[in-house]
């Protein structure tokens, strides 16, 4: 192991290490515990200039009720919640098929498709966005709803979500659907039967971290939609954000409720998340 | 109803004849029509747009490199967006050595450091409209903690994000913020996979410390690296959020990236197709970058 391991050094040596870790983590998240306190402030602290003391009064239940009661913040998550996780489900659904296509089939033009699939992670959002608006208003009429989002979402993560399933499926062993084959197994039911369980570990990887990618989403939510009723929560934060600008503790309430359920999902399924994202990270 | 019959029978033979072969494109299809639709068309789409000029609604006036002409030649801000977008990679190219820094002082075991490094990790997380509030509040001008530090150190105050000198620096230290985070944990799984018994040998010969880190640890971390650096290089070059809730791009546009200024030319000016010529702009460099990195990293990955 490198470091040496903490556990070998002296007591002192171990205490400090573990003094310097805590307050390092403190300075480290220190914006967020700044966040944590402000959307618990009364508007007296405000007023008197207490911005990063400690709150004088602890109004937890009064701020974040009037961040429900005074915006359509409950509506945001709400389509927060419905874009992300359809686009989250129908991405994975596509490259799942995708990815053993790719993966476990010769045919003409695999390795072509594969280094699309690749190379359109490399586009720049700028780069699709007015075709990607003029298209959902005039051809696929679904501009500010939350299906333009869905379907667009869906589309790009595709292409990430297909190389991760290639390379996951890819390892699997080819007897497995040989074996099916001799027993007269259709290539659908192999799909479904053999390689839908077999790939459920890459799924939750890939839902833990598309989630994130399109909970946090904000470009596509200026793009794609315009009304209260459609918006995702990164957006509707931002507008609320112009409408209070005063209202600090209001803004922070709302901010934690926004950045919370990617960070709830991430606790619960760390190790998912950290193989997904670290994928290639550990061998070229 | 004969024909009927016979399509019938015949149908689910020539299907199982040729399953092996067809199974393949259909497993592919859904996943292509959507990228096709929505990610290869509109890139080819924009490249056709940003030769022309439109508005939007009017006549949508073919104009030939006129808008790339005017962007290279005639428009001061897009240098600025490119020269911003140069700091951005510069200090991105830091958030690897950061995040390994980071990494080699939490690697530790035990339960509490596990509950700890994810705690390093949250700022990735968040969604960065958040990030953005949080440190423009951190920088604020009369409030902020920045400025109440200052004070207290007997310093004067300044605006960072109200200084047309500071704009940019401040917004990407707000960026670097969730980038080492990222780094860091891809350094952590990286750490993980390093074969103990070179480090066991090496500290039999007795080296350590920096040695040992430059010679026998870095070496086995090389594919970290490469995810670390491109991801950053790619991340510097998307910016888009942080600018657009922190400053939106000013003061006098001198914190403007090209993609926000891309976003601002289309539905500020709407000018359609000089909008897409910048993202056209943008697209080759990240193409460019991308490519580099790819062509200097495989050889080494191969040994």
């Amino acid at each position: 192991m490198f470091p040496a391991p903490i556990t070998n050094a002296s007591a002192k040596a171990r205490a400090g290490y573990h003094i310097a870790v805590w307050i390092g983590l403190i300075i480290w998240i220190l914006p967020i515990i700044a966040v944590a306190l402000t959307s618990i402030r009364s508007v007296q602290d405000l007023n008197a200039g207490n911005y990063w003391g400690w709150p004088t009064e602890t109004m937890f239940v009064e701020n974040y009720r009037k961040v429900f009661t005074s915006s359509p913040m409950l509506r945001f998550l709400l389509n927060s919640t419905v874009i992300t996780l359809v686009s989250v489900c129908g991405a994975i659904a596509l490259a799942t098929m995708a990815g053993f296509a790719l993966s476990k089939y010769r045919f003409p033009g695999s390795t072509a498709l594969l280094a699309l699939f690749i190379t359109g992670n490399f586009v720049p959002f700028q780069m699709l966005m007015i075709p990607v608006r003029d298209l959902s208003i005039h051809i696929i009429p679904v501009y500010d709803t939350i299906w333009a989002l869905i379907l667009f979402h869906i589309a790009f993560q595709t292409g990430f979500c297909t190389l991760f399933m290639r390379n996951f499926i890819a390892e699997l062993p080819d007897e497995l659907i040989e074996a099916a084959r001799v027993e007269g197994v259709g290539e659908f039911k192999i799909f479904w039967h053999v390689i839908v369980p077999l790939v459920r570990p890459a799924m939750a990887a890939l839902f833990v971290l598309v989630f994130t990618f399109v909970w946090n989403d904000f470009f596509w939510s200026l793009v794609l939609v315009q009304s209260d009723s459609a918006r995702p929560v990164t957006a509707g934060l931002q507008a609320l954000r112009e409408t209070w600008t005063t209202t600090w503790h209001l803004v922070s309430a709302g901010s934690l409720l926004a950045a919370m359920p990617p960070v709830i999902v991430f606790f619960l399924m760390q190790r998912q998340f950290i193989a997904g994202l670290t994928f290639g990270a550990t061998k070229g | 109803m004969v024909s009927n019959v016979s399509t019938n029978t015949f149908a689910p033979s020539l299907w199982k004849r040729y399953q092996r072969r067809l199974a393949p494109p259909l497993f592919v299809a859904p996943a292509l029509i959507m990228f096709g639709i929505f990610v290869i068309w509109p890139v080819l789409e924009s490249l056709w747009l940003s030769l022309h000029d439109w508005d939007g609604i009017g006549e949508n006036r073919f104009v030939g490199l006129d808008n790339y002409v005017e962007l290279f030649r005639d428009d001061p801000v897009f240098w600025t967006a490119l020269k911003n977008n140069i700091y951005w990679l510069v200090a991105f190219l830091f958030a690897p050595a950061f995040g390994l820094a980071l990494a080699l002082f939490l690697n530790q075991a035990g339960l509490a450091m596990r509950f700890v490094k994810s705690l390093y990790f949250m700022p990735f997380v968040i969604s960065q409209v958040v990030v953005g509030l949080m440190f423009g509040w951190f920088f604020n001008a009369e409030f902020g903690l920045l400025n109440h530090i200052l004070t207290a150190l007997d310093l004067p105050k300044i605006a960072l994000l109200e200084d047309e000198r500071f704009s940019t620096f401040a917004i990407i230290a707000a960026g670097l913020w969730p980038q080492v985070a990222y780094c860091m944990i891809l350094y952590l799984t990286g750490l993980t996979a390093i074969n103990p018994e070179l480090i066991e040998a090496a500290r039999m010969e007795g080296v350590k410390g920096w040695k040992l880190l430059w010679h026998i640890v870095l070496p086995q971390l090389l594919p970290a690296t490469s995810i670390a650096v491109i991801v950053s290089v790619v991340g510097a070059l998307r910016s888009f959020d942080l600018v657009s809730v922190m400053t939106g791009g000013g003061p006098y546009d001198s914190s403007t990236v090209l993609a926000y200024y891309m976003y601002e030319q289309t539905f500020g000016a709407l000018r359609i197709g000089y909008g897409a010529a910048i993202a056209t702009c943008l697209f080759l460099l990240m193409d460019v970058c991308v490519v580099i990195y790819l062509l200097r990293s495989l050889p080494s990955n191969k040994r």
